[in-house]
C-alpha cells in the first residue's frame, strides 16, 4: 500500500488539468492561473487532515483553491482598479441589434469574463466549465443556492450582453 | 394537469441538464412558446460550448515545466514539483501529449468524452504493475462495482474474438460523476481501453465518430445515457474493427 500522503498527492494530482482550466479562466491570465493553481496545491497538502475520506476530493481542492483566489482578490483591490460595479456595466449594454456572431476568439471570450464580477465569474465557470451542480458550485464557495443562483443568472446574463456585441463597436475597454 | 410555472431556475437548470426528464420536457414546450426565454437558453447553451472550446485545451495540455523551476521569488515545495514532473511523465511518456493543434481550429470535432478518453487511455495504459484497480480475475467484481458506481448496469464486451483479453477496469473521476475505464491487451502487449460514462441527457444513439490526438485514436459514440469511446494506439481501421465489436456485444 501507499503512503497516506502519496496517495492523497497522486489523487490530487488527478484533478491538476481541471483547476488549471478553472484557474486560467478565472485569472484570465496563464501565469497568475499556475501561481493559484500551485498556491492550491500547497495549501491542500498542508491542509490534507482537514480532507474527509469519502467526500468529493475535486470539490474540496476547487474550494482550497477559491479560497486563495479571494484572499488574493482581496489582498490586491487596495492596488487595483476598482471594477465595474453592476450598475456601471449595465450602463454600457448594447441595445442595438445583434450581429451574427463569427467563432469567438479567445481573448474576446477572456476578456468578457473578466468584465464581469468576481463572485459572477465564479459560478459561471463552475456551473458551465466545471460541470458542477449548483449544489457542489454553493459549497465550494460557501454560500447559499439561492445565491449561486442568482449570481449564475445574473453572470450569464451579462456575458450574453458582453458577447453579443462587435468588437468594433464594443465601447467597453478591457484590459488585457 | 397543467405545469408548474417556469422559473429562472428552471431555465438554467435546463441549460446545465439539472432537471428531471419531465421538467425538462415541460420547459421545452414553454421555450417553444416563448421566444425571449429560448433565445437566452440557446445563448447560455453556446456559452457552455464556448467555454469548452476556448480551456479545455488546459485539460490534456502537459503541466508546463517552468511551474517546477524554482524562480527564486517564490519557494517552491518539493510536492509540486514531484507532482508536476510526474502528471508531465504520465501525461507525455505515451502519446507526447501535447496539444498540437490550434484552439480555435478543430476543436469542435473533438468532443469532450473523445477527450478525456484518450488522455486516460494515455495515463493509464503505460501502467506496469497497476493498469487497472481491478483485475479480470475478478471479473464480477468489477461489473458490480463500477455498475453500482455508475448507477446503471454495465456489460463488459468480450473481445476474445479480437484478440484482445480483458485486464480489468479501472473508476475515473468524469465530467459529472464516475466513469468507468475497461483495458484490453493482446498478444503483443498492445492495450484499447473502453471509457463509459454516464450523461443526465438521453440521447438517441448516435453514428461512430472518429477522433485522433497524438497518436490516440478514439472511435466514440452515445446511446441512450450512455457515451462510449475506445481508445487506441493502433490504425483505424483495426480500431473500428473493435468498436464495432464491442457495439455489436453491447446492442445484441
Amino acid at each position: 500500500m501507499d503512503q497516506p500522503v502519496e496517495t492523497f498527492a497522486t489523487r490530487a494530482m488527478q484533478y491538476i488539468p481541471r483547476l488549471r482550466r478553472y484557474a486560467r479562466a478565472l485569472t484570465g491570465d496563464n501565469s497568475a492561473a499556475d501561481d493559484l493553481v500551485q498556491d492550491a496545491l500547497e495549501r491542500a497538502l498542508l491542509k490534507q487532515a482537514l480532507w474527509r475520506e469519502g467526500t468529493d476530493l475535486r470539490a474540496w481542492l476547487f474550494t482550497v483553491m477559491h479560497n486563495i483566489f479571494i484572499n488574493q482578490v482581496r489582498s490586491a483591490a487596495a492596488n487595483r482598479l476598482v471594477p465595474m460595479d453592476d450598475v456601471a456595466a449595465d450602463a454600457f449594454v448594447d441595445t442595438s441589434p445583434v450581429q451574427a456572431t463569427d467563432r469567438l476568439e479567445i481573448r474576446d471570450l477572456d476578456a468578457a469574463l473578466q468584465a464581469l464580477p468576481d463572485d459572477q465569474r465564479a459560478v459561471v465557470l463552475l456551473v458551465g466549465l466545471e460541470q458542477m451542480t449548483y449544489d457542489e458550485a454553493a459549497k465550494v464557495l460557501d454560500v447559499p443556492i439561492g445565491t449561486v443562483m442568482s449570481r449564475l443568472s445574473r453572470g450569464r446574463e451579462r456575458l450574453r450582453s458582453l458577447l453579443q456585441r462587435t468588437p468594433e463597436t464594443n465601447p467597453l475597454k478591457v484590459v488585457k | 394537469m397543467s405545469a408548474a410555472p417556469v422559473t429562472e431556475l428552471d431555465l438554467h437548470a435546463y441549460v446545465d441538464g439539472g432537471l428531471p426528464p419531465g421538467r425538462q420536457a415541460e420547459v421545452a414546450q414553454h421555450l417553444a412558446q416563448h421566444e425571449e426565454d429560448a433565445r437566452r437558453v440557446a445563448a447560455y447553451r453556446v456559452q457552455n460550448e464556448r467555454l469548452h472550446d476556448v480551456y479545455d485545451a488546459l485539460l490534456v495540455e502537459a503541466v508546463p515545466a517552468h511551474l517546477h523551476s524554482a524562480d527564486g521569488a517564490r519557494k517552491r515545495r518539493a510536492w509540486y514539483r514531484y507532482a508536476a514532473a510526474a502528471m508531465l511523465m504520465l501525461a507525455s511518456g505515451t502519446a507526447g501529449w501535447h496539444l498540437h493543434e490550434r484552439v480555435a481550429g478543430t476543436r469542435a470535432q473533438t468532443t469532450q468524452i473523445a477527450r478525456v478518453a484518450a488522455m486516460a487511455h494515455a495515463v493509464y495504459t503505460p501502467e506496469v504493475r497497476h493498469p487497472v484497480e481491478v483485475g479480470a480475475d475478478q471479473e464480477e467484481h468489477l461489473v458490480r462495482w463500477l455498475s453500482k458506481r455508475l448507477g446503471t448496469s454495465l456489460k463488459i464486451p468480450h473481445l476474445a474474438p479480437q484478440g484482445y483479453a480483458l485486464v480489468g477496469g479501472r473508476l475515473l473521476p468524469g465530467e459529472r460523476g464516475p466513469a468507468a475505464q475497461f483495458m484490453y491487451q493482446d498478444a503483443k502487449g498492445q492495450r484499447l481501453t473502453l471509457y463509459v460514462r454516464v450523461s443526465n441527457d438521453v440521447r438517441a444513439p448516435t453514428a461512430f465518430r472518429f477522433a485522433q490526438e497524438n497518436g490516440v485514436g478514439v472511435f466514440y459514440w452515445l446511446d441512450g445515457r450512455l457515451g462510449y469511446a475506445l481508445s487506441g494506439e493502433t490504425d483505424r481501421a483495426e480500431l473500428l474493427r473493435v468498436a464495432d465489436a464491442v457495439y455489436q456485444q453491447l446492442n445484441p
